[in-house]
Parts: C-alpha cells; structure tokens; sequence
C-alpha cells in the first residue's frame, strides 16, 4: 500500500476540522493548517503530495498566492483547489498556475477523495518520468 | 399632465416662430410704406413748384409781350396821329390781330384827358388825372394795374405806357380782360382738387380760380409766406382740408401765382401701394402662421416619439439595472451561503462516519440518527442546487463565441424535452426560417435559454397543449419566439419575470431563476428577452439575438 499525505489549508476552522478527521478516519495522514503562512510553515517541515488549498481566505494570503509559492518550492507537490463560486475564474487561473484541479464547495468527502486519489496517480507518473530522466542522464555518462 | 407640456411647449414656440417672422415683415412694411410715401410727397411738391414757375413765366411773357406791343405802338406813332380816333381803331385792330386780349385802348394826355379811345364803352373825355396810376406811368414810364372794377364795373386790369414827344407826354392805355390771365394759368391746374390762380400782394384773387373763391375777392393768403423763389406750404383750407401751395412771384413782383392741390390725390398711388404691401403681408401671415404650426406640430410630435422612446429606453436600463443589482446580491448571498453548507455537509459526514462505528450499532434510535442524518444531506443539497443554479448558469465568464446555428440549437434543445413533453401530451411545433445566418455565440448558452423557455412553456400548459418556436430574422437580429397556449402571466407578475427566485411554479418545482439566468445570458450577448401574455390564452417569449459576424475571434 502505496503510502501518501495530504494537507488541508482553509480558514474555516469548523470545516477544516471535521475534514481532516474524517481523512484521517479513512487511514489518510491528513493534516490542517488554518491560513496560507501556516501552510508554508507546515511544508518546510514536511513534504506532502497533495495540498487541498481554499481560494478565498480573507485576511491572510491569498489562495493563489500560497499556490504559486507551493508551486514554486515544491513543483511535484499537487494542489488541489476549492472555491466558491466567484472564484471560478480565480480557479481557472490557479490551473494556469499548475494546480491540479478545482473542486466547487460544498464538497462530498467522496468527490475530494477521488480528486486525491487522481492527484496521486499523476503525481506517481510525474515523478516516474522525473526518476527516469534522471536515469537516462545517469545512463549517459555510464 | 404630459400633454399640457407638450401643448404648452408647441404654443410657445408658435408665438416665438411667429413674432420673429412677423416683426420684420411689419417692419419692413411700414417703412417701406413711410419712404414711399415720403418720397411720393416730395415729388408732388417738386412737381407743383415745377408746374408754378413754368405758369407764371408764362404769365410774365403774356404781360411782357402786351406791355411790349403797347410800347412799340406808342413810340412808333404821335399823339397827333394817335388822337384820331380811326388810326387808333386801326392801330387796335391790329394789335388784336397780333396778340389778342386787348379790351380798349385809349390816349390820354399830360393833363390825364383820355383824348381818343377805342373800345365798347363810352369813356372818351374822362380825366384820370387824380387817379393813382396817372402819377406812376407819368414819373416811371410804364405801369400795371391790379384787377379792379373801376368804371365799367367788370373785372379788369390795365396796362400803361407814356411817351415823351417834343417834351410832352402823353400816355397809351390798353385794358386786358383777365380772363385770358385764368386761361393761361389754369392750364397748370391739375387733378379733381387742383385749383390755379393769380393773387396781389394783399392776398386777392386776379383771377377766376376753379374753387378757391371769386376774382376780387379776398383768398386768406398771406403771400408773406411766399419767397422769392418758388416756394411750396401746406395749409388747411377753408373745408379744412390739408393743401399744398405752390407759389411763384411773377417778373412784376405785384402778382403771385399760385397752385394748390389736395395732397391726398397724388397718393392714389400710394394706397395702391399701401394696399399690394398689405395684401402680400395678409398672404405671408398665412403662410407663415400655416408653416409655422405645421412644423411646430411636427416638431413636438417628434419630441414626443422621442421621448416616449426615451421611456421605454428608461424602463429598460432599470429593469436591467435591478436584474444587475438582484444578480449581484444573489452571488454575493449565494457564496456567503457556500461555506456554512460546505461545513454541515462536512459534520453530517462526520457524523455517519461515527455512526459507523461499532459501539453505536446498538443503539435504539440508529435508524432514526441515519435518517436525519439522510434528510439534512438531502436539503443541504437542494440548496446547493439552488446555490449552484445562481452561480453556474451565470457565471462571470463572457461568453464563447463559436459557429452557432441557431436552428440546430433549437431542434437539439427540443429533442432533449421530447420525453417530458410527449408524457405531458405537448406538441412542440417549429417554424423556423431556412435563411437564418450562422452566428457568433454561445452555443451552450443559448441552448441554456432556449431550455428554460421549453421548460417554462412545458410547465405552463401542464398536460395537453402545443408549443410553438418560431425563428425569423431581421438585417441585424435573429428572433425566437417559443409560444404556449397555458394560463398565461397576469400583467402585473409579467414585469417581475425576469427577477431572480420569482416563479409561479409551486414550491420546490422551480427555483426563479431560470428566466434571469436567461436574461442575463442574452444581455451579455447584447440582445433582449421580451415577454407577451394574457390570462387564459397563453405566453409568448421572444429572444432577440443580434447577428454577430463569425469567425471574429
């Protein structure tokens, strides 16, 4: 059993709460951070494969702001992002910016784990191609 | 209300119009008149005077050639010939042949006897020597009288000279009837009201005049208004009627002639003048007053189409204005919403999950747990759908613009509703023009609108019905109209049709958004939704969609 984490950052404490137990209740190592600092806090510690990212945090980073940083820091890490509705456009912006997908709120803890599940397996080829270019490179000065 | 203000804005300018265009013609008129008759006035006058100097230099001829005949007639013969009363006959003859208007002749001597006389009256012997004349004709050699009376009690005037003959004088006498003076002066006379005459300088008549008064007679003139030259006055007449008097000394300087004339005469003209002015005036009001309502009643009936556009313009911008304002607080609410669903949806779950666990599988109200845990999801995700309806549908994005022909979109949208209608027994009938251009646009879009007005339709009728689309297009928009014979929109819901959660389907059936996700859709695309219904016969929605070139990316 392939082993894998997820972080989960969003400033609604209640949501963030429950969504990170129930992960956890299904053997996901699920982790909460509650604003976009935090989170890069978390990540400098700790790698992750997927971070579950809110848009719309009003007060502390902006969503896509904390997308871009991730995206930079850590490029194999995939993001996962969720908004409401008037960020459909923001969303379409942070796939531009290499997020994975975009998950409209509410959610159903089935539909965010298949997001999970798809993010993993493309970061698994992701970082099969990485390991065989690194191969190959290896290879040619054999 | 609107219509005084309309009536009230015509009548003014209507009076603005018109005195403009009045005044000036007024204006001219009257000054056109007042030159006129200025210039008509000088000339009458220039022209009598003409008329005066020309008459009395024919007055002054007469008198000259007669006192010239006379002195060639007494300087060529002697007393002693002149006294006998046969040569004198002869010499009379003969100057009436000549020159005519000799009365009589006579001799007198130095002691003022008439010695020889030829004439019809008796007058051989008189003296004249007391008489006033006799001295002057004596001292001056020459002299002639006023008209006077004298002897023979008829007007006359006479005309002496003397001659010096071995150093005694005698004089030769003739006396001229002044009848032929009024002839030759009243040749000037001219007109119904013009008069001619001859006056001394005590202001009496010398002649006979047309109206003026009797020879000898007192005229009221005072001839110390005359100067020297030709002089013209205007004075009241006797009647009282303005006159104009020209006067013109004659050579003598005893006499002035005068012409008078009534001045109104002579303006004949100007009337007539007076008269063509004011009729082309009368002719130019009309046409002025005809123009002028005409065109005011244009322009305000212009103003007021406008306006009423205007209007209609006005009640549109609000419409759309409020639907802007409604969407707004719509998405705003709708997000706002968003997070505490997100939350209960993620509790419930939470909630199921420990259900799930093994010390809770006993329990006496598990069931009932799970159920209401089953309802809350249920009703968190009807609010989702309404939640998703408000934003999915009228998402912030500008339209696609891709190929989109109209007609397909129609029949694909229909064939979608071809089950639920066929259940409910509704005919879907189309009418759809084959001219219809490819467009610029949104397919799915308008395949979002035209399903809401399906659907809308569809519900309206209930069971058995038909429904009608029909497409039609125009140089610049494409219409579709999908028409239903249901119950139809009482007027006053059919304003609101278009407002977001406004339905007249029962609860829970429909959300209200349909039509204003519709609208929004269609405004964006910069066409327009209208809706046309009355109770009982059924409602007609027309999308107006204008024809965007394709292929403009």
């Amino acid at each position: 059993m392939h082993y894998f984490n997820v972080l989960i950052v969003d400033d609604e404490e209640d949501f963030l709460e429950t969504i990170t137990n129930r992960l956890k209740k299904r053997d996901v190592d699920a982790t909460g951070t509650r604003s976009g600092e935090e989170a890069l806090e978390v990540l400098k510690e700790k790698t992750f494969d997927v971070v579950v990212l809110d848009i719309k945090m009003p007060g502390g980073m902006d969503g896509i702001e904390v997308l871009k940083e991730i995206k930079k820091l850590y490029p194999l890490t995939e993001v996962i992002l969720l908004t409401g509705h008037a960020s459909v456009e923001t969303s379409i912006e942070g796939m531009k910016l290499g997020a994975f997908d975009y998950l409209m709120k509410p959610i159903k803890l089935e539909e965010l784990l298949q997001k999970i599940a798809q993010a993993i397996e493309k970061k698994d080829a992701q970082e099969q191609k990485v390991r065989s270019a690194q191969i190959k490179k290896l290879l040619r000065y054999w | 209300m609107k219509t005084l203000l309309y009536k009230d804005l015509q009548r003014k300018m209507l009076i603005l119009t018109m005195v403009v265009s009045f005044a000036p013609l007024i204006v001219l008129g009257a000054t056109m008149y007042y030159q006129f008759a200025l210039t008509l006035k000088s000339n009458t006058e220039e022209q009598i005077k003409y008329r005066a100097q020309a008459q009395a230099e024919a007055v002054d001829l007469f008198l000259k050639e007669r006192t010239a005949i006379l002195c060639a007639m007494a300087d060529t013969h002697s007393f002693r010939e002149m006294v006998q009363e046969e040569f004198l006959s002869s010499i009379f003859k003969v100057m009436n042949l000549r020159a005519g208007a000799f009365v009589d002749l006579g001799v007198i001597d130095t002691k003022g006897i008439h010695q020889a006389y030829v004439g019809p009256y008796d007058l051989r012997g008189r003296n004249y020597y007391e008489e006033p004349w006799f001295a002057e004709v004596m001292s001056r050699g020459a002299f002639m009288s006023d008209v006077y009376m004298g002897f023979r009690k008829l007007p006359h005037f006479i005309i002496a000279v003397r001659r010096r003959e071995n150093k005694e004088s005698w004089i030769l006498r003739a006396t001229i009837n002044p009848g032929i003076l009024k002839e030759i002066v009243r040749s000037a006379q001219v007109g119904r009201t013009g008069d001619a005459y001859l006056i001394n300088r005590d202001g009496i008549f010398q002649t006979q005049t047309r109206f003026t008064g009797d020879i000898l007679s007192q005229s009221n003139l005072k001839t110390s208004l005359f100067g020297k030259r030709v002089t013209t006055v205007e004075l009241k007449n006797d009647q009282g009627k303005n006159m104009i008097y020209a006067g013109s000394w004659l050579g003598n300087d005893k006499w002035l002639l005068i012409i008078s004339q009534n001045p109104t005469e002579q303006m004949a003209s100007l009337f007539a003048v007076r008269n063509v002015e004011i009729f082309i005036i009368v002719i130019g009001f009309l046409a002025i007053v005809m123009t002028t309502v005409f065109t005011t009643r244009l322009a305000v009936s212009r103003i007021q189409q406008s306006d009423m556009k205007m209007q209609e313009l006005n009640a549109q911008l609000v419409q759309s204005d409020k639907l802007a304002a409604l969407g707004k607080m719509a998405a705003g609410v709708a997000h706002e919403i968003n997070n505490p669903l997100a939350v209960i949806i993620q509790k419930t779950g939470w909630m199921e999950d420990l259900l799930a666990e093994e010390e809770f599988q006993k329990s006496r109200n598990l069931d009932e747990f799970k159920l209401s845990i089953k309802k809350i999801e249920e009703h968190v995700e009807r609010a989702k759908k309404v939640v998703h309806n408000m934003l999915g549908y009228a998402r912030r994005m500008e339209p696609r613009l891709e190929n989109v022909d109209i007609n397909d979109t129609i029949n694909q949208t229909i064939s979608l509703l071809e089950n639920y209608s066929r259940i409910n027994n509704i005919e879907i009938r189309t009418d759809l023009s084959k001219d219809l251009p490819i467009i610029a646009g949104d397919q799915s879009q308008l395949q979002q609108v035209f399903l809401n007005l399906l659907t809308n339709a569809i519900d309206a009728i209930g069971k058995n019905g038909l429904v009608q689309v029909k497409s039609q297009r125009t140089n610049s928009s494409i219409y579709v109209s999908v028409s239903d014979n249901g119950q139809g929109i009482p007027v006053k819901k059919q304003k609101n049709v278009f407002d977001p959660f406004f339905t007249t389907k029962e609860p829970g059936k429909g959300t209200g958004l349909g039509l204003w996700v519709s609208y929004s859709i269609i405004e964006k695309m910069g066409g327009a939704i209208r809706v046309e219904s009355s109770v009982g016969k059924g409602s007609t929605f027309t999308v107006e969609v204008p024809i965007v070139a394709r292929e403009r990316r």
